[in-house]
Parts: C-alpha cells; structure tokens; sequence
C-alpha cells in the first residue's frame, strides 16, 4: 500500500493560512512589507520630515527658542557671502575627490575586469572589499599617522629628497595649510582614500559588461589603444563613473569629520550643519542648510540617472 | 586572455598598496615604544602596550557596548530587511522602485542629516537616549545591506522550485521551511556579517542617538580629537582591523557565486 | 467513469484595461482518466497556462476546474491530487535525490523508513537504482529528468502533468525517453497530461490530442483524426506539412472553397489521368522522402504544392525546371471549414 494514502491531510490552522495567503496574493504582500514600511515610514520618514519642515521656522534671538511660523529666513540666510562660501568650497571638493577617484579608479578596475582571473582576482576583489566594509575611523586615523610632521610621509620625502616639494604645496593658498595633516591637500587625499573602493566596484563592473568582440572590432578597424579608449571603453565605462561618482560626491558632501580631524579651519557644509544644531541650538538653521546637500544630491542623482548610473549599480 | 601591459599592472598593483599601505602602516604602529607622537620609523618594537590597552576599563566598556547593540541592530535588520526582500524580488507592484529608494536612504543620504533627523524626533516625542535609541538609528541604515544580499538570492532562486515544492504537497510554511530557507540562509548570513560589521564601526548617526554612552567609534573619535594614550589607541585600532577584517571575508565567500563575475 | 480532468469554460485573462492580454479563450475540454492527453501548439499559444491552471500555479479568471469529479478551481496545488515534471526539472538542489523522490512523502509526514523504501522503489522504476545519495548537480540531464518523474509519481497522484519534459534532451535521448514514458503511462495507468510544441512528440505518443492556438482549443481528437481531418486551416498546417488550396485554385482542383491535401498522398506520373501539371520549382532531399514543390500552370495566381516522393520503391525524382504530372486519390482531398 502507497504510505501517503495512509496519512490524511489534516485541515489544520497552517493549511488554511496557506490557502489564504496563496489566493489572497495581495494580502500576503501587505503582510510582508507592513513591518518594515511602518519602520521606515514613522521612524526615518517621520524624523526626515520633521527635521526639514524646521528649515521654514527660525531661531529668536533672545530666547533661544525655537519659534514656530512659517518664514523663509533661513533660506535667505543661506546666500551669505559666507555659506555660499561654504558651500562653494565643499562642492568644489566633492568634484576634485570624484575627479580623482576615477582616475586611480580606472587602472585597478579595468585590470580588474578585464585580465585578473581565479584567484587573482578573488584577491584584488577582497583587497577592494575590505576597506570598504572595515572602519572608517582607523582608516582616518591611519592617514592621521601617515600625514603626521614626524611621520611616515615626512620621512619619505626627506629620504627621497623631497621634502621641498610638500612645503611649495602647503604654501599654496588653496590647498596649503599649517601642516600636511591641517591642510586641504591632506583632506583631499584623505577623502580621495576613503571613498575609492566606492568607485572601483561599480567601475569593474562596468567595465566586465563590455564584450571582449567590441574591443577587438575597434582594433580591427584600425583605432589604437588611445583611440579605443577614448571612443569605446570610455563611453561604455560611463555608466559605472556615474554609479561610483554619486558616492564619492554625496559622501564628501556630508562629511563633517574629515575637514575636523585633518582640514585646516576652514569649513565645509557638514560642519557648519554639525555646529548649528550643537553649539548654537540653531536647528532650523542646520535644517535649511541640511538642504543644500540634499538638494545638490538630488540633482547629481538625477544627472547620473541619465548617464545611466541606476543599470549599473 | 593576453596578459595584460606592464603599466597598466603597475598601476593597478600601485592603487591597490594606496589602499593598504595606511593600514599596514597602524599595525606597524600598534608595536612601536614611542609614546608621545607618530613618528616615523619607530625607534624600537615592542607588544607592552597589548597589554596596557587590555587593562583599560573604557575601551572594554565601549567594545561591549559596540558588540551588543551590533547584535540587536543586525537582528532587527535581518527580520525587517527579509521581509522587504520577500515582497519586492519578483512582485510587481505599482510603488515597488520607491520602496527600494526609501530603504537605500538612510545609505545614500549623508550620515549628518539621518543623525540630527532622528536626534529632532526623539527630542520632539521626549524620548531619552539609550541603548534603544542607538539601536533604531543602526537597525535603519543597515536593513538595506541585508535587504541587498537576500533579494540578489532570491532573484537567483528558481522559482520553480517554490511551485514544485507546492505541487508536491507542501502548503506555503512547509516551502519556506524545506525549500527557500536552506537556499537563502548563506545570502542571509552574509547580509548580517555586513550589517554587523557596518554597525560595529559606524560613528556619524551614533553621535547623535547616543547621548552620553560611548560606542568604540565614539571612543576612537574622541582619541582622533584628543588624543590620550597614542599606543593605546593604535592597539585598538588594529584590534578592529582584525574584528572586522573576519566578517567581511566570511561575507564575501558566502555570496561569491551570487555576483556573476565571480563565479 | 469520472473524467480526470474537466475545464468548462476555462480562460485566464492578464493585465487590466486596454493591455489585458487573453492567453486563454474559453476552453471546454474532458480528459478520460488513463488517457494520455497531448497539449500541442507554437509558444504562447495558451497550452502552458491550461496546465498551470490545472496544476494550481495559475488561478483562472473565469470557468471551473474540476479533477476527479472534485472542483479544484481555487485550491492552491498542496491541495489538488495532481503533480507535475516541470520543464527545467526543478530538482531541490540542496537535497539528496532520494530525498527529493521522497519529499512528497516527507511534507505528508510520512516516516522517515518508509518514506525512504518507497523512494527507492520509485528510483528502479525509472531506471536510476542507486543514484540515492548523489546531488541534482551531480547527474546528467537525461537522469535529472527520470527523478523529476520519479518525485512526482511517488505519491500516486490522479494526474501527472508533464510541461515539455523532453525539450531539453538530444534526439536520441529524447526518442528514447518518448518510448519509457509511454511505456510507463501503460503500466500504471495514470492519466498523462503532456504538453509539447513538437507535433511529432504528439503524434507519436499520445491517445488524444488538444491543439492550442493564440488562447484557443481548436482541435480535440485521436492523431489519426487531427492529421486526416484537421479542422481548421491552422491544425492542418501546424501538425505536418500541408498544402492548403483556397479560392480559385481551390475550387478548380478539388470543388472546395478550401481545401488540404497532404504532401505525401500526390504521386508524380503520366500525363494521362493527372489532376495538375506544372513545372518543379525546387527539390529538397531529406533522406526517407524527397519533396519537390510544383508551380502550377493553368491556375492564377499558381499555388506551389508540395508533393513528398519515397525514396526508392522506383519513384523517378524530377529535377528543378521538368515538366511533370500530380495524382492523388479523392479520399486525399479535405475540406476545410472556413477560418
């Protein structure tokens, strides 16, 4: 005798869940995103919100109390000379650092995707995980070290006799500063540090989509490797740029330690925002400025989107 | 494939030591004798002060409280980030691309803004800082990393399997049991390891939801700022080099054949 | 006798509005228990949804399912005593073969001994003793195939759906499986629900068959009946090659306004007796037949007629450009019901 005609299927609560959920498709949706929607929706929807509708309130003076009608004088507040200055600094470095990511980016990818394999590339796939996931605060504070007077930067400029070159940089009034580890120029290679895994993966990425036959037909009709890569590899690459480019941008964009830790004084939008709502309680002030950025990002998301960054991430 | 052009090696080995040299540099660091400041090469080797650091109540008090909100974080993540990625793999769904957006936020959008955001509505709904409030602020940006991982699986899930197993007799429960929870548990696994590790080191959002308690980042920002024991705070530091440094490439074997170059 | 499977009325529409897609049109159909019952047609032409609908994968829009006497319209498939071999097998790869031959047992709470017996005895039935302990990726296509069979057929469900199982195999294996698995449905006189778009797998294997056309049934018969006497143009020209004669030609030719005439009923001979004549066009060898495609003369505009020769049996072959003469016997000729 069969055994399963033995068993008899018990119409037990399980069962009749099952049933509901299978013909009631909708339902069973509404089950599964009900938890993590309600989390999002009051939790972070709620605070973000909350936070931005302070951008239209202001601050009084003498109370120091935050005064809740609707005016727009923080958003007049934004284009002092001072926070367009602000402003124009981070963004400007936001470019620079992206600029730079895709450039070192670029030879480590396309080795990467195009002639590593087994476990060569396993191991530059890991190599470019690991500081992406591990601290960023050691990793800041490892260029602390490195960018320290007496450090290791120091001592290898003094060996290699360059030492000359690194005091003309920190002179310069853009991007000198007191010392290496307070200036702009070490910001810069800082930000530049942290964000390149960003820019590697999705970069390797695109570049592995690119057929072997596309590159091999425009050197068979007769382009060199400059033009090949300047005509073929470079548009097709585009759309991993824009993906790693929409990191490296938002992340310089909103940092506040960075610039505290190695900048000279000289301040970028997250620390303005950062002393607003600390020191000077002035929440709807960091508010509107908290808008500069998202707003800036909005648009940078929107031009990568077109570049086609969202098939590549 | 050919081999690739000596340059092009070159620069891409050059990148990659960009990358490690720093961290290479902090263990070298961590047994250096010299105490007062970072300089360079070490006058002499020593692992005296693994031993100070052991002793150093503050740092043991900041690495639990790390490690425990970690864990609550992660746990909260995995159940939230599941549930999302059930719904949205293969359901098509008017508003489905701006579900996706709204869990990516909390990621995408800088760190500041999340932070005075949650800190605004605790403030406002009079809720003290605590444990919890540390844990709602990690639980939210680290849905979307287990999110990401389960839906790259169940994406990769034949869905045939989930009507075979229907077809031969197991009711709805019964296939999430035998057949779609053993596929997705490596996808799963590696998604925590990264939301753990992403916990573990964050520091932005922390500042902002934690009040007066201090998480090892915290700990570390504070010695970045001000420094008081150099040595200590370089054994610290490869100490979480080292903690994380397992995580990740635990994460990693688990889901390599998820990622299509890596098979 | 109950019938297996019965669908009345049964359409499945997709989409809402202006883009509402209808893959299945109002399907009236009876299966006889221990039939072995072919769903035939191109890709997306409706057969896929019928069986996912009788399988319980797909929930009809309108019409009632009814298996055994038992209407099965609404239940999910855990419900209905049907089981299926998907196209692509759809082995859990995380399992032992035997444990998945033995699932189906196991989700029914069967012990485990048992449950494990029977396994193995289903394992010999398809021929595979001794596979038990492997993985799915660790066997070939072909085996793959027999587990899937195996993992259905251990629960003894009243009816066994196959969707396209043997498209994924090689011809010879393919040939080979068609005979098992014909051989099988004999033996154990379970009603076989196949679908293929192969019109030889059809022909070859199957009792009855139903033949699927843009989300309609069109034809339903023994492949005797489908091949002599298609019902519609499309039948006729979809199982096996076809001349199909409409208007003028048509009419002259045969006395029908629309008419079918199989390639392999026309002989080549004298001009004495000829029903047309005409010059070859084209002549492909393939082998057991040679066909050879006729512009008729004396008809506008000409109809190009198929005509399919034996090889040997003193068949002279024409060459392209000859002059040559058609026979075929008046039984030959159908008529087909205006589209």
């Amino acid at each position: 005798m069969n055994p399963a005609e033995a068993v008899a299927v018990p119409r037990t609560m399980q069962r009749a869940a099952s049933d509901l959920l299978y013909t009631r498709r909708g339902l069973l949706l509404l089950l599964l995103l009900a938890p993590p929607l309600l989390w999002f929706g009051v939790i972070y929807l709620g605070s973000l919100f909350a936070l931005l509708a302070n951008a239209f309130f202001r601050l009084d003076d003498f109370t120091g109390q935050v005064v809740r009608e609707v005016g727009v004088s923080n958003f007049i507040a934004l284009f002092d000379p001072a926070n367009l200055d602000v402003a124009r600094r981070t963004i400007g470095m936001a470019i620079a650092v992206t600029l730079a990511c895709t450039l070192l980016a670029f030879p480590l990818a396309y080795m990467m995707a195009r002639h590593a394999r087994g476990w060569t590339k396993a191991a530059l796939y890991i190599a470019v995980m690991l500081p992406l996931w591990s601290s960023y605060l050691v990793r800041l504070y490892a260029w602390k070290l490195l960018l320290a007077k007496e450090g290791a930067i120091s001592w290898l400029a003094a060996q290699l006799h360059f030492s000359w070159l690194i005091e003309a940089l920190l002179a310069t009034p853009l991007i000198g500063g007191p010392s290496l580890s307070f200036s702009t120029l070490g910001t810069f290679i800082v930000f530049v540090y942290m964000w390149l895994p960003f820019m590697v993966l999705p970069l390797m990425a695109a570049l592995e989509r690119i057929p072997a036959s596309t590159l091999e037909a425009s050197a068979d009709l007769g382009a060199g490797p400059a033009a090949t890569l300047r005509h073929v590899i470079l548009p097709l690459a585009m759309p991993g740029i824009a993906a790693g480019s929409i990191f490296t941008f938002s992340l310089t964009l909103g940092d506040y330690i960075i610039p505290q830790v190695i900048g000279d004084s000289t301040l970028y939008i997250g620390q303005v925002v950062y002393r607003q709502q600390g020191v000077a309680g002035n929440i709807p002030f960091a508010a509107a400025f908290s808008l500069v950025p998202i707003v800036v990002i909005g648009v940078y998301l929107w031009l990568a989107k077109r570049k086609g960054a969202f098939d590549a991430l | 494939m050919r081999s690739s052009p000596l340059a092009l090696r070159v620069a891409a080995w050059g990148v990659v030591l960009f990358l490690h040299v720093p961290l290479a540099l902090i263990v070298l660091y961590a047994f250096s004798a010299e105490d007062k400041t970072y300089v360079f090469p070490p006058p002499a080797l020593t692992t005296r002060w693994f031993g100070v650091a052991w002793q150093r109540e503050d740092v043991w008090a900041a690495i639990t409280l790390s490690f425990q909100v970690a864990l609550v974080s992660t746990a909260v993540a995995l159940v939230l980030g599941t549930l999302a990625a059930a719904a949205l793999a293969r359901a098509r769904f008017f508003g489905r691309d701006t579900i996706s957006l709204l869990l990516i936020l909390p990621i995408a959008l800088p760190g500041i803004i999340t932070g005075i955001a949650l800190r605004s509505g605790f403030h406002t709904l009079e809720i003290p800082f605590s444990f919890w409030t540390i844990v709602i602020g990690h639980a939210t940006f680290c849905v979307v990393v287990v999110f990401n991982n389960a839906v790259a699986r169940l994406r990769r899930l034949n869905p045939n399997l989930i009507e075979a197993s229907m077809d031969l007799g197991a009711d709805g429960f019964q296939t999430l049991r035998y057949v779609v929870l053993p596929q997705l548990g490596s996808a799963l696994l590696a998604g925590a390891l990264l939301a753990f590790a992403l916990s573990f080191d964050e520091v932005i959002v922390t500042t902002f939801t934690a009040g007066q308690q201090t998480t090892l980042p915290i700990w570390m920002l504070q010695e970045l700022i001000r420094p008081r024991q150099r040595p200590v705070t370089n054994v610290v530091a490869v100490a979480i080099i080292a903690l994380t440094f397992l995580p990740i490439l635990a994460a990693y074997f688990l889901t390599r054949s998820d990622e299509p170059s890596h098979r | 006798m109950t019938a297996a499977v019965t669908l009345d009325g049964v359409g499945c529409t997709f989409g809402h509005g202006a883009g509402a897609v209808r893959a299945v049109d109002e399907v009236r159909l009876t299966i006889e228990a221990g039939e072995f019952f072919t769903l035939l047609g191109p890709s997306g032409s409706g057969k896929t949804t019928v069986l996912r609908m009788i399988g319980g994968f797909t929930l009809p829009t309108r019409g009632r399912v009814h298996i055994g006497g038992q209407d099965v319209t609404m239940l999910p498939p855990y419900a209905r005593p049907v089981n299926t071999v998907f196209q692509d097998y759809a082995l859990f790869p995380h399992m032992t073969i035997r444990a998945n031959v033995a699932y189906p047992l196991m989700v029914r709470k069967v012990e485990r001994r048992a449950r494990e017996q029977r396994a193995d005895e289903l394992l010999a039935l398809v021929q595979l003793a001794g596979v038990g302990e492997r993985r799915p990726a660790q066997l070939s296509g072909g085996q793959r195939q027999r587990v899937a069979l195996a993992r259905a057929l251990i629960s003894e469900p009243q009816v066994l759906l196959l969707d396209e199982p043997l498209g994924a195999l090689d011809l010879k294996l393919r040939e080979q499986m068609q005979s098992e698995l014909k051989a099988l449905q004999r033996r154990l006189g379970i009603t076989f629900l196949f679908i293929t778009h192969d019109q030889h797998e059809a022909l070859s294997m199957s009792d009855r068959i139903g033949i699927f056309n843009a989300g309609r049934l069109e034809q339903v018969g023994t492949p005797q009946a489908v091949y002599d006497r298609p019902a519609t143009r499309f039948v006729a020209q979809f199982v096996g090659a076809a001349n199909v004669l409409e208007g003028d030609a048509a009419r002259r030719l045969t006395g029908h306004a629309q008419a079918m005439l199989r390639p392999e009923r026309i002989r080549v001979g004298d001009a004495a007796g000829a029903r047309a004549s005409g010059t070859v066009a084209e002549v492909q060898f393939f082998g057991a037949f040679t066909r050879v495609k006729v512009v008729l003369e004396g008809v506008e505009p000409s109809p190009r007629l198929q005509a399919d020769l034996p090889t040997g049996q003193g068949v002279r072959v024409p060459a392209s450009g000859d002059a040559v003469h058609l026979h075929w016997d008046e039984p030959a000729v159908h008529a087909l019901a205006a589209a």
